[in-house]
């Protein structure tokens, strides 16, 4: 048993939180679905295995020799899947900043801030590392089994990797709150977050597609322009790849510097941690002023009105607006695709039309979920002498409505190259939305609009129904726009998808 | 001053029922009348809010009837909400929205002339000390100045019936005393109140009638010196009439 307040102590703390968090992230805060969620974990382990057999399973029996080519292409993925996990560091650090929780008594306390904080950050590094550790190992697992234990290694760069990615998540963050203050940070913090974990995969293709006119990454990693430009074998660059193909100096020398890296990092930023909290504190105070140029009521009906009220609020909460759009980023790769594909016929463009039609569905789907479930003053809308399937029509039109205005742009450019691949995705763009409100709608639940990351948690139905019936509808575009009547399945999957939904949604509650 | 019973019927709930899983409110009758301040006081879980939710279409009776200035609220909800408000204790407001442009979204939802909802939007907002701030954001709001805003929101659209529940917690002596002048200004204009507190002096103060609700049922109601003749202590305060009156529930129970 620790002494109350000393390091140890207060990691203990903050396991149980962590831990009890988990928790509630995977049963949704509801403890009698512990026995669902461990068979559903078994079964998620059970596949992610299969998928790693399949797609490392052959390297592990052949042998993979530490040349330029494969180190490379091992360094290119690690450091993508690194991208990843420094995204969600950042993510961590900036809500160990804002969310208030058990800060304010924290603070309060007599216990050293630096302490507090100390253990906080390697908390930080700790979850991202775990995280990592989880998601890798069945490959690691796959590759000890076909290749021997030296692949045990990887385990121990990959845990690296979490760690390092924490401590220049808290270096960068901090560095922003210096330079841009407290209030931005908050909001640029989590964009760029967004940015890094895609931009990488983002970059990989749009390099792929500019040099070999197509969306694979691996095309980059693979080619002879790099394997000729990049440092030869003995570099220090290529430790993480040789650590994880069995080196085990490399492996000590990856692993420590992690650890010196986050030594610093508490060492540098832990005593001012507590600082930039009250710093954070402080945001929420600061009076936002409207421009003069709305002050007068303006005369709409009633649908007008609420639809309106949804794109304001939409309009003014960037980071909400950044986590909608984000999938939009993913389309520049296609949209860069399309203007390639100009002149090398129909081929290309048909592979964007499935593209388009799942963005549409995931960003139809968040729009309603913001609409239906995250509406802030349920009761004043519900006493409103407006009857309900009227309220609920207003709200669908606002999500249709920001769903066709984003798409629109696309298909229209997408017309000038086939004008029927353009009708198959403004239909499928439509469709795929519809049916992610249609998800939404018979699983609405009311809940904070903040808590539009987590929505996914309330129920996982609902989660796995709308992202089901986007790749039902994406690929009933694909055969569609190429003119196959085989489009008709997945049409009928996705309508079955939705009428499963509606059969199980549960009742309105009342 | 018209004798009560001379007085058009704001508001009448008959053989009111809901259970969730007990039985929350017992077929409850009660009726509050025009230009009257009604309170509805209970110990916590006596279905006080349970009542108020029904009767402004939040939650649906499992038995019963509401009828709301003539109208029957479950079968005509929509013609029942235009003439009613409802403010809760915890104020539901946009945060991205000023207190001006909540004011103009409720008007839009209630249909109100937009000139005239203008007009008493300003009214509104300078009575309850909101002017200097009709353009900022609600995000930075105090709990006060939401609660405030939030009755604005249910005084735009002029309701004849206004339904609070537990308007007063968390607000501070000025906004609370701000809170009561607006509402018992409503009810000199021909307003009519329900509200329910916990705040007994408030009560006391304010209601012309008070009723007093356990386990679901309305067990007394009348003016706070009827309320003291069933108890018989003539100079005993509210929260002794309302202790004893409780008291002698649970013991009958």
């Amino acid at each position: 048993m620790s002494h109350p307040a000393t390091l140890a102590w207060l990691g203990r703390h903050e396991m149980r939180l962590g831990w009890r968090d988990w928790l509630s992230l995977m049963t949704a805060g509801r403890r009698r679905r512990g026995r669902t969620v461990v068979i559903a974990l078994i079964v998620f382990v059970a596949f992610m295995h299969l998928l790693a057999w399949s797609m490392v399973g052959r390297y592990a029996s052949t042998g993979i020799m530490p040349d330029k080519a494969t180190l490379v292409m091992v360094s290119g993925t690690l450091l993508l899947s690194w991208s990843l996990l420094l995204s969600q560091a950042m993510e961590s650090v900036t809500r160990a900043f804002y969310a208030r929780s058990d800060l304010d008594l924290i603070l309060t306390s007599p216990v050293s801030p630096r302490k507090v904080f100390s253990v906080r950050i390697a908390r930080i590094a700790g979850s991202v590392a775990l995280i990592a550790v989880f998601l890798a190992a069945p490959f690691i697992n796959v590759l000890v089994a076909f290749g021997g234990l030296r692949w045990l290694a990887a385990y121990g760069v990959v845990a690296a990797m979490g760690t390092c990615a924490a401590a220049l998540a808290v270096a960068l963050t901090i560095a922003m709150f210096r330079t841009i203050g407290a209030k931005r940070t908050r909001l640029v913090a989590q964009i760029v977050a967004a940015v890094i974990g895609a931009t990488f995969v983002i970059g990989l293709q749009v390099a792929a597609i500019l040099s070999y006119g197509n969306l694979s990454r691996f095309s980059v990693l693979q080619s002879d322009w790099l394997i000729a430009r990049a440092p030869n074998v003995e570099s220090a660059i290529w430790w993480p790849a040789r650590a994880v193909l069995g080196d085990p100096a490399a492996l000590v020398a990856v692993v420590g510097i992690s650890l010196a890296l986050l030594g610093l990092s508490i060492a540098v930023f832990a005593g001012n941690f507590g600082n930039h909290v009250v710093a954070a504190a402080g945001v929420s105070n600061v009076p936002v002023r409207q421009r003069r140029w709305g002050q007068r009521f303006r005369r709409r009906s009633a649908s007008r009105v609420l639809r309106h009220k949804e794109w304001t609020l939409l309009r003014r909460d960037p980071w909400l607006m950044s986590q909608t759009l984000m999938q939009i980023l993913y389309l520049l790769p296609p949209a860069l695709l399309l203007w390639k594909s100009f002149q090398g016929g129909i081929g290309a463009i048909i592979v964007l039309v499935p593209v388009v039609v799942m963005a549409a569905g995931q960003l139809g789907g968040g729009l309603a979920w913001l609409s239906i479930s995250g509406e802030d003053a349920p009761d004043l809308v519900a006493t409103a002498p407006i009857p309900p399937r009227r309220i609920l029509g207003a709200k669908i039109e606002a999500v249709m409505g920001a769903v066709a205005m984003v798409f629109a742009p696309f298909i229209v450019a997408l017309a000038f190259a086939s004008a029927w691949a353009a009708l198959v995705a403004g239909l499928g763009v439509l469709v795929g939305a519809a049916s992610a409100t249609l998800v939404q709608l018979c699983f609405r639940t009311q809940a904070r609009r903040s808590q539009f990351r987590r929505r996914q948690t309330s129920s996982r139905i609902a989660t796995f129904a709308e992202a089901f019936s986007s790749i039902a509808w994406a690929a009933t575009a694909a055969l569609a726009a190429s003119g196959s009547w085989l489009a008709l399945f997945p049409a009928i999957i996705a309508i079955g998808i939705l009428a499963g939904v509606r059969l199980i949604a549960p009742p309105p509650s009342n | 001053m018209m004798n009560r019973s001379e007085r058009p019927i704001a508001l009448a709930l008959r053989g009111l029922a809901k259970r969730f899983d007990r039985l929350a409110v017992d077929a409850l009758d009660l009726t509050v009348y025009g230009g009257e301040f009604y309170a509805l006081v209970g110990p916590n879980g006596a279905g006080k809010t349970t009542t108020l939710r029904m009767l402004v279409g939040l939650l649906r009776p499992d038995a019963g009837s509401i009828d709301i200035a003539g109208i029957d609220a479950l079968a005509n909800p929509v013609a029942a909400k235009q003439i009613t408000a409802w403010l809760s204790d915890e104020p539901m407001i946009y945060d991205k929205l000023t207190p001006f442009e909540y004011l103009e979204f409720v008007a839009g939802l209630w249909r109100i002339d937009a000139g005239e909802a203008e007009a008493r939007a300003h009214e509104l907002l300078g009575w309850l000390g909101l002017a200097p701030h009709a353009h900022e954001r609600c995000e930075g709001f105090s709990k006060g100045m939401r609660q405030k805003v939030a009755l604005a929101g249910a005084l735009v659209h002029d309701p004849k019936l206004i339904v609070l529940d537990e308007p007063l917690t968390g607000l501070d002596a000025g906004s609370a005393r701000m809170v009561k002048n607006v509402l018992r200004e409503r009810v000199s204009a021909g307003g009519t109140v329900i509200m329910t507190t916990h705040i007994l002096e408030v009560a006391e103060r304010m209601a012309d009638r008070i009723g007093i609700i356990a386990a679901g049922r309305l067990i007394a109601e009348g003016t706070l010196d009827e309320l003291r003749r069933q108890t018989g202590a003539a100079a005993s305060s509210l929260e002794d009439t309302f202790l004893t009156l409780v008291a002698e529930q649970v013991a009958a129970e």
